[in-house]
C-alpha cells in the first residue's frame, strides 16, 4: 500500500442541540491511502456524512486530528480551509447541487472562478471536464434540461475540473436508478484507475460498494473492516 | 467582473420579483430627481442672490411703494457702491394664467447691478435708447415664441395709463438676456421705468431699491444706515441682503425644502424595505447554493461580495435608470412648471447625491443577507435542503 493521503486520529464529533448532545463519532481512526477507492457504509444517522465533511474540511472535529495531504484541517483557519478545498478536493453530492441558473458549462467553470486563469482557459478546462464525463454536447443545457444521471455527470465534472487530489462523494448514486447509477460508478472507477484520483464514497448500496477497492462500515461512531 | 454573469442570472431567477423591485427603485429615484429639481428651483433665487446686494423695501410690505427721491439719499450713504430702483408691474399677457414677472427698471443701472443677466452689447444699447423697449429672459421668449422685434401687448392690473392712449402697454422686444449660471431666473421681462411714469403720469414712486455695497462684510452696517435715514418718516424702510430676503420668502412658501426632503426620506425608507426584503428572500431560498459555493472553496468574504454585488447591481441599475429618465424628462416638464418654478433642472450635485444614495441603498438592502450568507456554516447550509 502507498503512503496515507488522509489520516484521521481519535476523532470525536459531538453535536449540540440545545441541552441535548449527540455523540456522532467516538474516537474514530482512519487512514486513506493515496490512490485508493474507499467506500463508507453504515446505517442512516451513523455519521458517514459527518466523517466525509471532516475529510473535506467542511467541518472541524470536536477533538482529535484530521490531516489530509499534510494539512492539519482542525488547525487551519476558515480562509485556509477554503483555499485548500478549492485546490485539493472535489465534492460530489447525492442531489447534484448544481446552480439552476447556470448552464452545465458554467456550473463546471465555477471552481475555476477562484483561480487566476483567463476566461478562455477556464472555458477550455470546463469543456475538457465535460468531455471526460461524456457530456460535451450538453454544455449549454441548464440543469432543469438534464436527466438525473446527466446532472450527476455535470456534478462530477465540476468536482474534477480543478484537478483535485481527492474526490469525496456522498451517496452519488443514491438518487439514481440502477443502470444510471452504474454509469456514474463506472466514471468514478475510471477517475480512480485512469486519472489516479483518490476517491472516498459514502453509499448505502452494497453493489456500489463492490466497485471500491476497500469498504469500511461505520457503526456507533467507529469503523470496522467489511466482513467478507 | 467574472462574477457578473452569475450575479445577473441570480437576479433573473425570479423575473417578476426582480422587475417589481427594479421598477420600485427606479420610480423612487425618478421621484428623487424630480423633487431635487423642485427644491433647487425654490432655492435658486436664494443661491444666486449676491450677499453684496441689499434690498430696501417698504417696512410694512413689499407691495407698498417708496418715494423715488430716496434714491439719491441712499446713494449718499457711506459704503453704498451703487443703487437703483425696481417696480413690480403685475400685468397680464393675453391670459392671467400666462403669469410672469414684469419689472420697471432703469436699464443700465439694472444690468450693471446684475452682471448675471447677460445681454449682447448692441441689444443693450438699443434697449437703453428705446423708451418702449423691453428685454426678456431666454426661457420666457421660448415659452411664448417671441423674437427680437416683436411687440408685446400687456394689460395692466393696477398701473392704468392716464394718457388717454388706450389701456394696453405695448413693449418693443429689443433684446434677450441669458443667465450666467443655470440658477438665474430667465422668465422675467424688464422695461423702462420712464415709460411707465410717462403712461401713468409721474407719481414719483418705485417698488423697491437694490443697493450694492462696496464691502460685503459691512452689509449689515450699511443696511442699518439706510433704514436709519428714513426712520420716523411716513414711508419707513426695511433693508436686508437679497439672500436673507429670498430665504424669508422661501420660509413663507412653507419650508418647502424640508417637506421635500421628508418625502424623499420616506420614499427611500420604503424602498429600503422592498429591496431589503427581495435580497433577504433571494438569499434565503439559495441557502443550499451558498453552502455549495463555500464547499467549492468560495470564502465567506467572497460570498458576502457576491450578495452585495447582486443588490448593488439591482439597486444601482434601477437608480441609474430612474435618474437618467428624470434627467431626460425635465426639459419636457419645464413648460408645465415654468410659471411657478422659473428655474427647473436636476443639478449635477443632486445626480451625484442620487448615485451615492443608490450605493448606500444597495449596501444597506444587501447588507444583512450578505452578512448572514458570509457567516453561514457549510454543514448547516447543506443539511437544510
Ligand atoms: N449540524 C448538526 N446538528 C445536530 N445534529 C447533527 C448535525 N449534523 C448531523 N447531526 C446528527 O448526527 C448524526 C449523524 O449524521 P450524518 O448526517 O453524518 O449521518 P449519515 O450517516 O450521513 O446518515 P444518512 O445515511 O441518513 O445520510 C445524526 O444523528 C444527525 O442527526
Ligand atoms: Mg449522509
Amino acid at each position: 500500500m502507498s503512503e496515507a493521503l488522509a489520516r484521521v486520529e481519535a476523532v470525536h464529533k459531538v453535536y449540540r442541540r440545545g441541552a441535548e448532545t449527540v455523540d456522532v463519532l467516538n474516537g474514530l481512526d482512519l487512514e486513506v491511502a493515496t490512490g485508493e477507492f474507499l467506500a463508507l457504509m453504515g446505517p442512516s444517522g451513523s455519521g458517514k456524512t459527518t466523517l466525509l465533511n471532516l475529510l473535506g474540511g467542511l467541518d472541524r472535529p470536536t477533538s482529535g486530528r484530521v490531516v489530509v495531504g499534510g494539512q492539519d484541517l482542525g488547525r487551519a483557519s476558515g480562509r485556509e480551509l477554503a483555499r485548500w478545498r478549492a485546490r485539493h478536493v472535489g465534492f460530489v453530492f447525492q442531489f447534484y447541487n448544481l446552480l439552476p441558473v447556470l448552464t452545465a458549462e458554467r456550473n463546471v467553470e465555477l471552481p475555476l472562478l477562484l483561480t487566476r486563469l483567463k476566461r478562455s482557459e477556464r472555458r477550455r478546462r470546463a469543456r475538457t471536464a465535460l468531455e471526460i464525463v461524456g457530456l460535451a454536447d450538453r454544455a449549454s443545457h441548464y440543469p432543469s434540461q438534464l436527466s438525473g444521471g446527466q446532472e450527476q455527470r455535470v456534478g462530477i465534472a465540476r468536482a474534477i475540473v480543478n484537478d483535485p487530489t481527492v474526490i469525496l462523494a456522498d451517496e452519488p448514486t443514491g438518487d439514481l436508478d440502477r443502470a444510471t447509477g452504474g454509469e456514474i460508478l463506472d466514471l468514478l472507477v475510471a477517475l480512480n484507475e485512469r486519472h489516479g484520483k483518490t476517491v472516498v464514497m459514502v453509499t448505502h448500496d452494497p453493489l456500489a460498494a463492490d466497485r471500491a477497492t476497500r469498504v469500511l462500515h461505520l457503526d456507533k461512531g467507529v469503523l470496522a473492516e467489511a466482513s467478507e | 467582473m467574472k462574477y457578473l454573469p452569475l450575479l445577473w442570472r441570480n437576479l433573473m431567477r425570479r423575473k417578476a420579483r426582480t422587475l417589481f423591485t427594479f421598477l420600485s427603485v427606479a420610480v423612487a429615484f425618478f421621484l428623487f430627481g424630480l423633487l431635487m429639481a423642485v427644491k433647487n428651483g425654490f432655492e435658486a433665487g436664494i443661491e444666486i442672490a449676491g450677499q453684496d446686494r441689499l434690498l430696501t423695501i417698504h417696512k410694512v410690505s413689499i407691495i407698498q411703494l417708496l418715494p423715488l427721491r430716496y434714491l439719491e439719499q441712499i446713494r449718499a450713504v457711506p459704503g453704498v457702491a451703487a443703487a437703483t430702483h425696481s417696480t413690480w408691474f403685475g400685468g397680464v399677457y393675453q391670459d392671467p394664467k400666462n403669469f410672469f414677472p414684469q419689472i420697471a427698471v432703469e436699464p443700465e443701472e439694472l444690468l450693471d447691478l446684475y452682471p448675471e443677466y447677460i445681454v449682447p452689447s448692441e441689444q443693450r444699447q438699443r434697449w437703453v435708447a428705446t423708451r418702449t423697449g423691453a428685454i426678456v429672459g431666454r426661457k420666457l421668449a421660448e415659452r411664448f415664441g417671441w423674437q427680437v422685434g416683436d411687440r408685446i401687448p400687456i394689460q395692466p392690473t393696477f398701473w392704468r395709463p392716464q394718457d388717454g392712449d388706450g389701456d394696453t402697454y405695448e413693449f418693443d422686444l429689443v433684446g434677450l438676456y441669458e443667465g450666467a449660471t443655470p440658477d438665474v431666473d430667465e422668465t422675467q421681462l424688464f422695461f423702462h421705468h420712464d415709460y411707465l411714469m410717462e403712461r401713468v403720469g409721474d407719481m414719483g414712486q418705485v417698488g423697491w431699491y437694490v443697493v450694492s455695497v462696496a464691502d460685503p462684510e459691512r452689509a449689515d452696517e450699511v443696511a442699518q444706515a439706510i433704514d436709519g435715514l428714513f426712520a420716523n418718516s411716513p414711508a419707513e424702510t426695511k433693508t436686508t441682503t437679497e439672500k436673507a430676503f429670498m430665504q424669508g420668502f422661501a420660509q413663507q412658501v412653507g419650508n418647502t425644502g424640508a417637506l421635500l426632503m421628508a418625502i424623499v426620506a420616506v420614499v427611500f425608507f420604503v424602498i429600503l424595505l422592498i429591496a431589503g426584503n427581495t435580497m433577504a428572500q433571494a438569499v434565503r431560498e439559495r441557502t443550499a447554493e451558498v453552502g455549495v459555493l463555500k464547499t467549492l472553496g468560495f470564502t465567506g468574504p467572497t460570498v458576502l461580495g457576491l450578495v452585495l454585488g447582486e443588490s448593488l447591481l439591482l439597486v444601482g441599475g434601477a437608480a441609474g435608470l430612474g435618474l437618467i429618465l428624470i434627467w431626460l424628462a425635465v426639459p419636457g416638464l419645464r413648460p408645465l412648471v415654468e410659471t411657478f418654478l422659473p428655474v427647473f433642472y436636476v443639478p449635477a450635485r443632486s445626480l451625484a447625491l442620487g448615485a451615492s444614495l443608490a450605493v448606500a441603498l444597495g449596501l444597506a438592502s444587501g447588507g444583512l443577507p450578505a452578512w448572514l450568507a458570509m457567516r453561514l456554516e457549510i454543514v448547516e447550509a447543506l443539511r437544510r435542503r
